[in-house]
């Protein structure tokens, strides 16, 4: 049985326990580790259902998860879980997340895997404990009894027919609290003695740094610089001293220009090293079946670098004193980021513990980690609690981002029409194995890791539609010019790109209407349904031959479709979108979007509708808006201004359908939205305008050059 | 050390700055214990640390502690409380028109100073209204929304 060697006392030394600041009425149901800490010492093992469950004397009940909520309704939806198994009322059931010391490593959230692996952790260890937990008496309860059993996979799970709790829209119990501005986030957190820290980054990517002139801040009060190799920070009693002292601080670095630049980066990509070839996919035989093809078609398409851009930068505070180390932050990972810390800064794991509390949305591997290791740094030098919040130029200009991608597409197509021969060609950053370097480590001349990855990004390159030889390439490229990481839905919103674009092309060559053409594709009942649904929702006109649509008013307005099956494997998605596209300027505008949507088994309607709008929203930003540009030197896109993104009046209407099928396994939904939505917004600009555009963001400039070029 | 006075939420209030170019949100987070507005850009560009200023919404980023004495400022925090949410904050609730909420006190409180303005907007002039704030979660239909229900209009 693992068990955290925390102990209360060991807490309270580290200054641990002075969130006491934070009571209020209507306190959070999120994470809080004030009474929290009473539970320390509770096992945490995976296997354990005391890991997960405690039952408290007035019958309610905590659960502990390792999976956080990202801003996606986790929160809810796995204490929906665990009520409905436990035969509870979902008020009966807290939640305690991401608490290193309290949860059991059920990995990091993301890839959505929240529910599909957490939740259903959770709801295993429930059902195993339904029994133990009726049979409860009041004595049981008050004095906290442990119900000592090992999860057991088979424990028979309630029947769906009978649920009353899973698939209700009950709302999200921090709504309140965010809307009254009482929801404490990791960026409100604060402790006793704590003080502010600020990080300096080079103006060149690897610069050395060469000399600091600390007279520079000394009118400033309270403060000091850290230096510690090419790592630079300050650190001050008052916040707004911390900011003015790491923007005045005079400091020269050495100079350089490590970076290709952003401009013609496809053509980078294309030609850089590779470190290896994987065949993905490789059915039947495309070289034959593409010369014995009636017609055959190619493309590229190119998918940018973009930020996870979350909306408040990055934020953690820590506290390196008497040999521990505590960590606040709102990580994705808590527990690899408890290893990570044990292991750079040479703390026993035991001594190491991480908290985690909400921040601002992060959709993937943001400056999370980062900013957690600059407060480390920070505090192990000043032996004080520090707080570290990244500026928007450090979020934007350093996060590790969402990496370019090429994709090349060949197909041939028999004299039906049908699809003969299909060939994807991809070059993404290669893996490599251990976490992703921390910024200020390498900088402090610290020994880490230094692993690559950007998630699953080969899946979704093959067709989802009856495909006689496929073939699916991907060039594991060795250099990437930015720091990558997980973008949501990484890779797969590029592939389904290319795929559904492409397709609208092979339709139109088949003179058959785009929905139709899919249709015939397919076989499965469930993604034939997700398309009808759309595209009665949408009242889509089908169109077996593309006519010019008229002018009016100098604006065309067109119509789009895409489907996907996430992972190949997982959700099913189709997306139909009206757009105008204004023909002299080339801006887009999206007017409506419907989607409909079927995850299997839906715990929460209403959380669930909030994820597939919000990814709807966010990839047309992504698609419309965003590139994070660079120069030789640097990531010039550092703002709001220079990495804009989707604005209001640019939201379309949304019209969404979910399938429940209660019967079925339930798929995550924090991602599989997104995949369809540049494919359909290009196929409604072809449509609208007659232009293909196959490299995002689709710019005006962008548009206009493809609505000239045909 | 200079002492500034202005209302906060209400109530005459108090807060000391070495600095007089200090921007109040600091102030508002660090001195005075109001987490409600958040630092997203400090650049006047996303709308996160929206506060009221004399009624109107007003970017505390942007406005330093020597601005904002002598005024009157409201925070998110004295509209409602979780259990008495107001019009703005119930509307947003009603919808749930949040993700990671990290924007959501821009939201509210820039649905509060525009419907203060003009009580029955159009869609489109909340969309126009609210162009300043940014959410990358993607939450804008919800608002939307929540700001046409606040204002009384059938969602
Ligand atoms: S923080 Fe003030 S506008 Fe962004
Ligand atoms: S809800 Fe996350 S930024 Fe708006």
């Amino acid at each position: 049985m693992t068990t955290s060697t925390f102990s209360r006392r060991d807490l309270l030394k580290s200054g641990a326990a002075v969130l006491v600041g934070f009571t209020f009425a209507g306190r959070s149901a999120a994470q809080m580790a004030v009474g929290a800490d009473a539970a320390l010492g509770k096992p945490t093992g995976i296997n354990d259902v005391d890991s997960f469950l405690a039952v408290h004397a007035d019958g309610s009940v905590t659960v502990y998860t390792g999976k956080v909520d990202l801003g996606t309704g986790l929160r809810i939806a796995i204490r929906q879980m665990a009520a409905e198994e436990l035969e509870l009322p979902v008020e009966r059931v807290n939640l305690v997340e991401g608490d290193t010391a309290l949860t059991p490593d059920q990995g990091s959230t993301g890839g959505s895997t929240g529910l599909t692996q957490g939740g259903v952790q959770v709801r295993r260890a429930a059902a195993t404990a339904r029994e133990a937990f009726r049979n409860m008496t009041p004595a049981d309860l008050a004095s906290g009894k442990h119900f000592n059993m090992k999860v057991d996979p088979n424990a028979p799970l309630k029947d769906p027919k009978t649920y009353k709790v899973v698939s209700q829209p009950v709302l999200r119990p921090e709504v309140p609290l965010k809307a009254t501005g009482r929801h404490v986030y990791v960026q409100d957190f604060t402790m006793a003695g704590m003080l502010h820290g600020r990080v300096i980054h080079p103006p060149v990517i690897g610069a050395k740094l060469m000399s600091v002139d600390e007279s520079s801040i000394r009118s400033i009060p309270d403060v000091r610089a850290v230096r510690i190799e090419s790592f630079l920070g300050v650190v001050a009693k008052d916040e707004w001293a911390a900011i003015r002292a790491a923007r005045e601080l005079k400091v020269t670095w050495s100079e350089g220009q490590t970076l290709p630049g952003s401009t013609g980066l496809g053509g980078y990509v294309r030609n850089a090293a590779v470190d290896r070839d994987e065949t993905v996919i490789n059915r039947g035989n495309t070289a034959s079946a593409m010369t014995g093809a009636a017609k055959t078609f190619a493309a590229s398409y190119y998918w940018p670098n973009q930020s996870h851009a979350s909306l408040g930068p990055s934020c953690a505070v820590a506290d390196m004193r008497d040999g521990g180390l505590t960590v606040w932050s709102s990580a994705q990972a808590p527990h690899n980021l408890r290893a990570n810390m044990a292991k750079v800064f040479a703390v026993p794991l035991a001594k190491v513990r991480v908290v985690y509390m909400d921040g601002a949305g992060c959709y993937g591997g943001n400056g999370n980690d980062d900013v957690a290791a600059d407060a480390v740094l920070l505090s192990r030098a000043v032996n004080a609690p520090v707080r570290v919040q990244w500026m928007r130029q450090d979020e934007l200009g350093w996060d590790p981002k969402g990496p370019q991608q090429l994709i090349d597409l060949r197909a041939g197509l028999d004299a039906q029409g049908n699809i003969a021969a299909w060939e994807a060609e991809m070059w993404v950053p290669m893996n490599k194995p251990g976490t992703r370097p921390l910024l200020s480590i390498d900088a402090a001349g610290m020994a880490q890791d230094h692993g690559q990855g950007a998630g699953l990004m080969t899946q979704n390159a093959d067709p989802p539609y009856a495909a006689g030889n496929v073939r699916v390439v991907a060039h594991h490229i060795k250099d990437t010019p930015l720091r990558p990481s997980n973008l949501r839905a990484p890779g797969k919103i590029a592939n389904v790109f290319a795929v559904e674009a492409f397709t609208d092309e092979l339709a139109l060559a088949a003179g058959v209407d785009p929905v139709e053409y899919r249709l015939r594709g397919l076989k499965d009942p469930r993604a034939i349904e997700v398309i009808r649904r759309t595209a009665d929702m949408f009242g889509w006109k089908p169109r077996p031959a593309s006519a010019p649509r008229p002018v009016q008013g100098g604006v065309q307005i067109g119509y789009g479709f895409a489907y996907a099956r996430y992972k190949q494997a997982e959700n099913y998605v189709a997306m139909a979108m009206e757009v105008a596209v204004e023909r002299t300027t080339g801006k887009v505008s999206v007017r409506r979007v419907a989607c409909a949507h079927d995850c299997g088994l839906i715990v929460n309607p209403n959380a669930l509708r909030n994820q597939v709008e919000g990814l709807i929203v966010q990839t047309l930003s992504r698609t419309l808006h965003e590139e994070v540009k660079f120069d030789r030197a640097r990531v010039t896109s550092v703002d709001w201004v220079t990495y804009p993104i989707l604005r209001f009046p640019d939201a379309p209407a949304i019209e969404v359908a979910l399938i429940n099928r209660p019967e079925l396994p339930l798929y995550g939904a924090g991602e599989a939205a997104a995949v369809t939505v540049p494919g359909a917004l290009a196929n409604a600009i072809f449509d609208a305008a007659g232009a293909r555009v196959r490299t995002a963001p689709f710019t005006p400039e962008r548009v206009k050059t493809a609505i000239v070029g045909d | 050390m200079a002492t500034y006075k202005f209302q906060l939420n209400g109530r005459p209030s108090t807060a000391e700055s070495w600095d007089p170019a200090q921007p109040l949100l600091y102030v508002l987070r660090n001195e005075l214990g109001q987490h409600g507005p958040k630092f997203g850009c400090g650049l006047g560009q996303c709308g996160a640390c929206t506060v009221l200023i004399d009624g109107k919404a007003t970017r505390s980023c942007l406005t330093t502690v020597r601005q904002a004495a002598g005024k009157s400022i409201t925070t998110i925090e004295a509209l409602g409380t979780p259990e008495k949410p107001d019009a703005v904050q119930a509307a947003f609730i009603a919808e749930q028109a949040s993700q990671c909420g990290y924007c959501t006190n821009g939201m509210v409180m820039t649905a509060k100073s525009l419907l203060a303005q003009n009580p029955k907007p159009t869609l489109e002039q909340v969309k126009q209204g609210m162009a300043g704030n940014l959410c990358r979660c993607g939450t804008h239909t919800r608002i939307l929304r929540a700001v046409m229900r606040a204002s009384g209009a059938a969602v």
